[in-house]
């Protein structure tokens, strides 16, 4: 028989392109925000105490530059600390409420209504049970980005296609193997779609729980300069808090693509 | 080969009701030869090829394979369903040796077997894709090579071209055959496809729905390689799909209607 041609790739010119593309466009458009923002403090004279322009936050930051790389890490640390934890704990959850068809019917419901409880209520009370320190923080990051990771590795592994189970058993494949090989890999797009949403909220998370007046953290530094009126200080730590918020969800994107080149063509 | 005797199968459905799915079934299938049940959706045909394949037990009655009750999946049997069912994080040649990880066997003693396979089916340079890379037939051939990797000597094979264009269909149809010929595999192979029965089988249990029943086994004593296009025995080929076509259609009770011995001499 013929041999048969398999899907053509686009030529490396237009591949390169639209990478560029896809990195240049949004980059460019946070150029001209940043842009009419600066004009519109100039051309509607906006006090700098009011809403800084692009170069007082600027300005701002290189006054302090250690002081608030410090307090970033000090957020980074807590975020990522308590995202890890969650992301281990969820997991296990997840795997341990999924092998059993009851357990799920018991417990799905319940795991969706405190999702939908907000956790960031809880923090002064974190506060009053764990005390002052880098635990409470770390708790309150816990809190608020395990339940999506619990929820969606759920839905994951509860979502494995009946073909497939048709497969494992055909085969006579052992429980471990059905996990390993069929249910574990086909959950983990669906994983990394609520990895993403709790590592935006792992960073929610941290900063609230900084906002307790812990002393350290971006949380508190935003809390302290409003305190003081020191506008541009606060814009300066949200950027930074902005800059920490991008990197980390485009790492938790750098690792899905890496692990799954498979998923952006079969899941969308 | 196969024996399925006597085998009844009745499903609880929803609200507790009683579904009789298949009545008194009896199929021999002997050592290399291809048997097609074709029928109308709901006949049964998938659950018969389910009770064989070990997947469900039936209510009462037996299947063996080789003289051993079949009472779960077996290794000498493949599988292939309606669905390539490939996993999509798995490359061809991974998905190929699936069985043989499943197995506890050694990769490397298969691998050169699985390449086999790939080039048997036109897929030589395509071990290392990912299945969305590939066509619905592709995906299919690539199916059968997984089937086919533990050497079975039983393929099973559950309307596996259903979900493909015509064209592909017939040219995967014809490779079946050739495949068939070359492997001498034992297949039971279930299809609405009269077509493709006609090509393939060398005998084919008619079904009927409700409850499903085998009611009648046709014969047919068309010499190999057969094909869709221009061939020696056209005249054979709309005969036999003539009277399938007719106990397919028809009903049970108005035998007049089937116009047995008048065409058909089998």
């Amino acid at each position: 028989m013929s041999t048969v041609q398999g899907r053509i790739r686009p030529p490396r010119v237009a591949r390169t392109w639209s990478r560029t593309a896809a990195i240049g466009l949004p980059v460019l458009s946070l150029l001209v925000v940043i842009a009419l923002w600066w004009a519109a403090t100039i051309v509607f004279g906006i006090r700098t105490f009011f809403l800084p322009a692009p170069p007082d936050i600027v300005k701002s930051f290189l006054t302090l530059p250690n002081y608030l790389m410090e307090q970033a890490w000090v957020t980074l640390a807590e975020t990522l600390m308590g995202f890890g934890l969650a992301t281990v704990g969820g997991m296990l959850v997840a795997v341990l409420l999924s092998a059993s068809t009851v357990v799920q019917r018991a417990t799905m419901p319940l795991l969706v209504a405190v999702n939908s409880i907000p956790k960031l209520a809880l923090a002064p009370l974190l506060l009053l049970w764990l005390g002052f320190g880098q635990f409470p923080r770390v708790v309150m990051v816990v809190l608020i980005s395990f339940f999506p990771i619990v929820v969606a590795g759920m839905a994951g592994l509860t979502s494995t296609p009946a073909e497939f189970n048709e497969l494992a058993r055909s085969l006579s494949a052992s429980k471990w193997q059905h996990f390993v090989k069929f249910r574990f890999p086909w959950a983990i797009p669906q994983i990394f779609v609520g990895l993403k949403v709790a590592v935006s909220l792992a960073l929610v998370g941290a900063v609230v729980a900084e906002f307790q007046g812990t002393g350290q953290g971006l949380g508190y530094v935003i809390v302290a300069s409003g305190t003081s009126a020191d506008t541009p200080l606060a814009f300066a730590a949200i950027s930074l808090l902005g800059a920490v918020s991008i990197a980390l969800f485009y790492l938790v994107v750098a690792v899905e693509r890496r692990l799954l080149p498979w998923a952006k063509e079969t899941t969308g | 080969m196969i024996r399925v005797d006597n085998v009844s199968q009745t499903f609880i459905g929803r609200r507790g009701a009683a579904v009789e799915a298949l009545r008194n079934i009896n199929l021999q299938v002997a050592e290399g030869e291809f048997v097609a049940a074709v029928g109308r959706s709901g006949c049964g045909k998938s659950t018969l090829l389910r009770l064989i394949a070990g997947l469900i037990a039936p209510t009462s009655g037996q299947v063996s394979i080789a003289g051993v009750p079949v009472h779960k999946p077996l290794r000498e049997v493949g599988m292939m369903f309606q669905s390539p069912a490939l996993l999509p994080w798995r490359s061809v040649l991974d998905n190929v040796l699936l069985p043989v990880e499943i197995f506890g066997w050694h990769r490397a003693n298969h691998r050169q077997h699985a390449h086999e396979l790939l080039d048997m089916v036109g897929l030589k340079d395509f071990g290392k894709k990912l299945p969305h890379e590939l066509s619905g037939g592709m995906q299919q051939r690539v199916a059968l090579c997984r089937a086919l990797i533990a050497r079975p000597r039983v393929l099973l094979m559950d309307e596996p071209f259903s979900a493909l264009d015509a064209l592909t269909r017939a040219e995967l149809a014809v490779e079946l055959q050739r495949i068939h010929m070359e492997l001498r595999a034992t297949i039971v192979f279930v299809t609405h496809s009269v077509q493709e029965a006609v090509l393939l089988a060398d005998r084919v249990a008619v079904m009927t729905a409700r409850p499903g029943r085998v009611r009648e086994i046709v014969s047919v004593d068309i010499p190999r390689p057969r094909s869709f296009g221009l061939n020696a025995h056209m005249d054979e080929v709309a005969i036999c799909t003539a009277r399938l076509h007719d106990l397919l259609l028809s009903n049970e009770t108005e035998p007049e209607s089937i116009p047995i011995g008048r065409h058909w001499a089998a």
